[in-house]
């Protein structure tokens, strides 16, 4: 009986093999997205995380020779003899490898191989031949030496410890660099006196690109996110049609005896080997997707870390198991509605078809019942939510909700359109579409969800990188940067750069607790550097002459957020209370930050010596400049930063940002494509006896290939419609929910338009080529299969 | 006694409120007999066939076929019922679009595990099928589907054969061919027949018949 | 790989039959083991033993303040060799490890440093004698020394001046830990008087004292059932001392070895059983800081209990090290040190 019942069950795909297609790419395009951007997301994540923590870069203060040579071995121990708890790093190049040679008994934790694991041993690691730790592909390049392979490894970086890399690099008892470590003892001499050659380099600047990348991450999470919704959008759609179709023949099964539950149960494990099959192709789909994709990636982060990040993949078995689990499980849901279905579907049901519409209209009801709680619920939560908790949930309920509520609110519109409508065939035109919309249903929330995916992130990207932008105007308005060890030099740049640059503006700081949140505090000189680029999130007249007359002070976002503090709060500094006149705008910034004025500075923080000064002066002169700072005035290059570099490479990030974005956006666009196709195709050929009528009565079958196109493209264009607030309430709540809670700022949204006309377009594009097939097979129905529904009827 | 139907109730409900389809219905019929059921549209004939046939249970009332009461069964014992011993044959013939013609005919018979490969060769020939074998269903013509699902049903040697307006879809003389067919195929196999029809001339070849009004014996 | 993993593996070399505290209890091929009977020479025995495992130079002091605050003083330097030799340059086998730390009645101030031998940046010489490692040190000539070492929120720099003899514990320095014969070179200096300046947060603080400097090494000094020890450095009102040590055993039975010193400094060793320490009460971490301590022999029956029962060193390898009060049948100071509670 088993196997006569899964003859009759499969023979249904050999005699309909575009069907079984649709299934099996619906389920393969869905987990593919889903697997694409995971992969791209953990690789990216991954390589970021190898560089940072490789030698902690950005979090430490480094001690490093002046003159930039190595310095001797000796200096390290002179160092620790006198109490300072530095460590040693050694780097150098062998056969195309980086070679990072550390301390591990003095190195701060988190540093160097990620952690320790079966191979490592500390007897080998310290002496002997040595270990090295890397990845597979380092390894490689170093047949020759003993390895510890750590997948997580920084590409091409091989650490290990500090005596074999000298020996690996033939450069014994050299050290490059000295990492300082947090919590120095008490009484340490100064550094001038124990090694006046050396110079300390701050770790400030990293960690704040290290925050702005971490939103880069968001971004590409929150896209995983929507592809999810998306892809199982999609694999309902499939497995919905599959059963749809097969209604008639699982009717007759039972008909001629075969039980519920064995059919229930050959189905559903029908379903899963298929689950199985096109999840397996998906995943590796998605894995050329992201291969693809990753290059930019790669060269995004490449950018930021001027270092290397792996551009090929590694196949992670996690993605293949949350691949399958996507496909399997994704299959399992929309499997068990519509096996649920089946089994409550009266055997006999042909003989009620009114009963039947009476329960398509009941789910109707119950659906825009859900539709419209899940809305109401994103609009309490737009209203209050504060957490990163809160604001998935808010998408989650904006999304799903919206998607319930899309075929009711295309029903509407076209009942209303209809009536406005004219002539016959305009009517029986709206008419028809109505009576088709249940079965697109599922294809246009897909198409719904893939354009308000787009409008969202593209608007956060957008938005992100304007901000960005401008405020890296703001914050790197000086054309040079330089750094004073010493009130010699301090005395040595003021008389050298007085005469020739424009200006030159102290940055000098001290951390005080502003309303119980550490703070950095700013003295900055009154000059039109600052009045010009600023850019306040709001602040009363006059801010700047008040904060540079010593009265006022102007505060960050964070701190504001924080400690509930806005303009006209008061906060004490050092014990004078300055009242805050200007909230300003920080990305990427971690803690607190205040500006006061450079004299109320000098007078609250007498024992502060600026040690940065930004200089202004023509962009053309800055590397004639810097030259003669250092012949002239003894200041080496190495303390100066000539701000085009920082910010051209920062902004680099940003397009490449958006290269991967466009990337996949165009990638969700076809997807959601694909499934109008597939509906359309799956309807066409229910649709004939449908059109038989209205060609018998007078329209040419190349008119109603027309008018089938035509339908494809307005519904597009109401989908559109759609999702365009839909977008944007999306982006909102990325930038003005989710940001803040992951990273303690909003950003602001901005519009674009035009961005939003070519996705419409691309959306447009999308419907009508996916119509395009379907349609002309329409038009080309040959008359006899037109009059066979005639002839056929009862 | 292969069939006795006794004091038959089933209501369904409508829009518009209840309605009593059956109100209480006795019939028999013996093996080798053929029953004619007649009746206005409405008057719960095919309703009855669906009860007998286990497609659908009654709400009060007996239906004992081969001494077994089906009323009484499950789901699964119904439709082993609907495999071995009963075989209906639809008005829209209902075969399965993607099995060629000679799946069609053995599937019912290889559902029960009752196939007897003579046995359908015999009906494939009787039926005059044997030239359509390896075809699809939508190749073949109105008549020549009701044949193939005749000959599905009278492959696992039912005990009882239920048609409902086998021949309603057909026109008169192809309607007329496909009878004779299936009243001699049932005799020899000795089982009992239950039609449903409205055409006088049908009702007329069968041994007894019974007329249905609102849901009684008229 | 970071620091404490790393130590941890350094300090027990062989983690899948690491046994004992801190490996102590694990026997490794290749290095010397202690004999009955040793013949010291000085100075040399005062440097270090590379052919042994382990080695420490551990002292520590109490202290008091003009106001009559009690302090507890500690400056340790732990020695682990991977090889048993010397070495030189990185590849050296020896690693050194550096504890610090300072008890007041309400504070407890721990620092700790680590160090690769070959390279300069920590060891120990005989002659002159010296010890260090980074920028604390211990060097002199035994008859005078000078002592300094500090972390983040605390420094010392101390003289110390040797008032009485070595003290050689055990079998003329053949110490005995176990029933089964595992043993250490063991020998003291419990006589020297300490002064010097506290750098505490609260600012400096001038103190004087007594100072307590143990000298052992050894290449399994623990059997491999014993997980822990409890040890009392005490001395007397009277001018005499007593140092006793209970190892504990995971059969429940356990080993205690004590050696009893007289004011003038003549040493009586007493073997397993003589010396009863009995935990009395624990502290908030269920670490005993009060002890009954007896040594009938010499009627002693005493309570020990901690100056700060918060005196935990939060090193890679924790344990309780702090100043002690001694009450009971004599009256003294002294210090604990218990491992083998976290």
């Amino acid at each position: 009986m088993t196997k006569a019942t899964l003859q009759a069950l499969l023979s249904h795909w050999w005699r309909n093999p575009l069907q079984l297609f649709t299934l099996l790419a619906g389920l393969a395009l869905a987990t593919a997205l889903w697997s694409g951007v995971q992969a791209v997301n953990a690789e990216a994540r991954a390589s970021y995380d190898a560089a940072a923590t490789t030698l902690g870069e950005g979090q430490y203060d480094r001690l490093v020779r002046r003159d930039g040579q190595p310095m001797a071995q000796d200096t390290y121990i002179t160092l620790r003899r006198a109490g300072w708890l530095v460590s040693p790093v050694v780097q150098g190049r062998l056969n195309g490898v980086r070679i990072v040679g550390i301390e591990p008994l003095t190195a701060p934790g988190g540093i160097g191989p990620v952690a320790p694991q079966e191979g490592a041993d500390a007897a080998r690691f310290l002496s002997g031949e040595g270990q090295l730790f890397g990845n597979a592909d380092t390894a490689s390049r170093l047949p020759e030496q003993a390895f510890v392979i750590t997948p997580e490894a920084a590409p091409g970086t091989a650490v290990t410890d500090i005596g074999v890399a000298q020996r690996l690099l033939d450069r014994q008892g050299q050290i490059d660099t000295l990492i300082v470590l947090s919590g120095q003892p008490m009484g340490q001499p100064p550094l001038a006196d124990i090694a006046p050659d050396l110079a300390r380099q701050s770790a400030q600047g990293g960690s704040d690109i290290a925050r702005l990348t971490d939103s880069f991450h968001l971004n590409l999470t929150a896209f995983g996110l929507l592809s999810f919704a998306v892809g199982i959008f999609i694999v309902n759609g499939a497995i919905g049609l599959a059963f749809e179709q097969r209604r008639p023949v699982v009717r007759t099964l039972r008909a001629l005896g075969v039980p519920l539950r064995g059919l229930v149960v050959l189905m559903g494990a029908e379903l899963m080997l298929f689950a199985l099959i096109a999840g397996g192709a998906g995943v590796a789909l998605g894995y050329v997707v992201a291969a693809l994709l990753l290059p930019d990636v790669a060269a995004t982060l490449r950018g930021l870390y001027g270092a290397d990040v792996s551009g090929t993949l590694q196949l992670r078995p996690v993605w293949w198991l949350s691949g399958l689990a996507i496909a399997l499980g994704g299959t399992a849901v929309a499997a068990s509605g519509a096996l649920y279905q089946l089994a409550q579907m009266p055997l006999l049901a042909a003989a009620q078809p009114r009963a039947l519409a009476m329960a398509a209209g009941k789910r109707a009801r119950f659906q825009g019942i859900v539709a419209l709680g899940l809305l109401c619920a994103a609009g309490i939560l737009m209203a209050t939510a504060n957490g990163l908790l809160s604001g998935f949930a808010l998408l989650a309920t904006l999304l799903i909700g919206a998607a319930l509520a899309l075929p009711l609110v295309l029903d509407r519109v076209l009942a209303g359109l209809s009536r406005l409508a004219k002539s016959m065939t305009a009517q029986w035109f709206w008419a028809d579409t109505r009576q088709q919309l249940p079965g697109l249903s599922l294809a246009l929330m897909a198409l719904l969800l893939a354009m308000a995916a787009n409008v969202g992130v593209s608007t956060m990207v957008s938005s992100f990188r304007l901000t960005f932008t401008d405020f890296l105007d703001q914050r790197l308005a000086s054309e040079l940067y330089v750094e004073v060890e010493d009130t010699a030099q301090l005395a040595a740049l003021v008389d050298f750069a007085s005469p020739r640059a424009d200006a030159i503006l102290p940055i000098q700081s001290a951390e005080v607790m502003i309303a119980d949140q550490p703070t950095e505090v700013f003295g900055s000189r009154d000059h039109a550097t600052y009045r010009d680029n600023w850019v306040f999130l709001e602040n009363t007249a006059a801010a700047w002459d008040r904060t540079f007359d010593g009265e006022a002070i102007l505060i960050n976002e964070q701190l504001a957020r924080r400690s509930g503090l806005s303009i006209g709060g008061v906060v004490q500094v050092q014990g004078q209370a300055f009242p805050i006149v200007g909230v300003y705008g920080d990305y990427g910034n971690p803690i607190g930050q205040a500006v006061i004025g450079e004299d109320a500075f000098v007078r609250l923080f007498p024992q502060v010596i600026p040690r940065r000064f930004g200089l202004r002066m023509d962009p053309a002169a800055v590397p004639g400049f810097v030259q003669e700072l250092e012949e002239k005035a003894g200041i080496p290059a190495t303390q100066s930063v000539d701000q085009a570099q920082i910010k051209a490479i920062s902004l680099a990030i940003f397009e490449r940002t958006f290269t991967v974005t466009t990337a996949l956006n165009v990638l969700t666009l076809a997807v959601a494509g694909f499934a109008i196709l597939m509906s359309l195709l799956t309807l066409a050929t229910m649709r004939v006896p449908q059109l038989a009528p209205v060609w018998a009565m007078g329209l040419t079958r190349r008119q109603i290939g027309w008018l089938e196109l035509m339908r494809a493209m307005m519904l597009a264009v109401l989908t559109a419609i759609v999702a365009l607030p839909l977008g944007l309430a999306l982006a909102w709540a990325l930038l003005a929910v989710v940001n803040v809670a992951a990273f303690g700022w909003k950003l602001p949204m901005y519009l674009f338009p035009l961005d939003y006309a070519r996705l419409g377009f691309f959306a447009l594009l999308a419907a009508a080529l996916a119509a395009l097939w379907p349609a002309r097979r329409l038009a080309r129905t040959p008359p006899a299969d037109l009059l066979k529904v005639f002839s056929n009827e009862r | 006694m292969l069939l006795r139907v006794t004091d038959i109730h089933k209501t369904y409900q409508t829009a518009d409120g209840p309605f009593a389809v059956l109100r209480g219905i006795d019939l028999t019929l013996e093996a080798g007999e053929t029953l004619a059921l007649t009746g206005e549209s409405g008057s719960g004939k095919s309703t009855l066939l669906h009860l007998i046939g286990g497609l659908d249970t009654p709400d009060a009332g007996q239906i004992v076929l081969q001494d077994q009461d089906i009323a009484a069964l499950d789901d699964a014992a119904r439709a082993a019922l609907r495999r071995g011993i009963v075989g209906v044959v639809f008005q829209q013939f209902n075969l399965i679009p993607s099995l060629r013609i000679a799946d069609n005919i053995a599937f019912q018979a290889r559902l029960a595990g009752q196939h007897d490969a003579a046995w359908v060769k015999t009906l494939t020939d009787r039926m005059g099928l044997s030239a359509q074998l390896s075809k699809y269903p939508e190749q073949l013509s109105g008549g020549q589907q009701q044949r193939v699902a005749i000959a599905r049903t009278l492959a696992p040697k039912p005990r009882l054969v239920l048609a409902d307006e086998p021949t309603g879809n057909l026109d008169e003389a192809t309607a007329a061919i496909v009878m004779d067919l299936m009243l001699e195929l049932v005799s020899e196999a000795g089982a009992g027949l239950l039609m449903v029809t409205h055409s006088e001339a049908l009702a007329s070849r069968m041994s007894r018949r019974l007329h249905l009004k609102a849901g009684r014996v008229a | 790989m970071n620091v404490k993993m790393l130590l941890l593996m350094c300090w027990m070399p062989f983690a899948a039959q690491a046994q004992g505290f801190a490996g102590l209890g694990t026997q490794v091929e290749g290095f010397s083991v202690p004999q009955p009977d040793p013949t010291f020479d000085f100075p040399a025995d005062h440097g270090p033993h590379n052919d042994y495992r382990i080695e420490w130079w551990y002292l520590t002091a109490n202290l008091k303040g003009a106001d009559g605050t009690d302090y507890g003083l500690q400056w340790t330097l732990f020695r682990s060799a991977l090889a048993p030799e010397a070495g030189a340059g990185w590849a050296a086998p020896q690693l050194w490890m550096g504890h610090a730390a300072v008890t007041t009645p309400g504070n407890h101030y721990v620092s700790e440093r680590f160090a690769r031998g070959g390279i300069g940046q920590a060891g120990v010489t005989a002659v002159p004698f010296a010890a260090w490692i980074d920028d604390w040190e211990l060097s002199g000539d035994w008859n005078t020394l000078q002592m300094r070492a500090g972390g983040p929120e605390f420094a010392y720099d101390m003289q110390l001046t040797a008032e009485g003899p070595l003290i050689f514990h055990g079998d003329n320095g053949f110490s005995e830990k176990s029933a089964a014969g595992q043993a250490s070179y063991y020998y003291s200096q419990p006589f020297f008087a300490i002064e010097g300046i506290l750098q505490l947060p609260d600012g400096d603080i001038a103190v004087t004292g007594n100072a307590w400097l143990d000298r052992e090494w050894s290449s399994q000094p623990l059997a491999d059932n014993q997980t822990g020890w409890d040890w009392f450095s005490l001395s007397f009102d009277s001018g005499a001392k007593l140092m006793g040590f209970r190892l504990q055993q995971t059969d429940g039975v356990n080993f205690t070895s004590a050696t009893w010193i007289s004011p003038e400094g003549e040493a009586t060793p007493y073997s397993d059983g003589a010396l009863q320490a009995v935990p009395l009460a624990v502290n908030d971490a269920d670490v005993p800081v009060r002890w009954q301590v007896t040594l009938p022999d010499k009627g002693v029956d005493v309570t020990v209990a901690a100056i700060n029962d918060n005196a935990w060193m939060t090193t890679s390898v924790p344990y309780w090290e702090g100043p002690v009060t001694v009450r009971g049948t004599h009256a003294g100071i002294g210090y604990l040190e218990m491992t083998g509670y976290d």
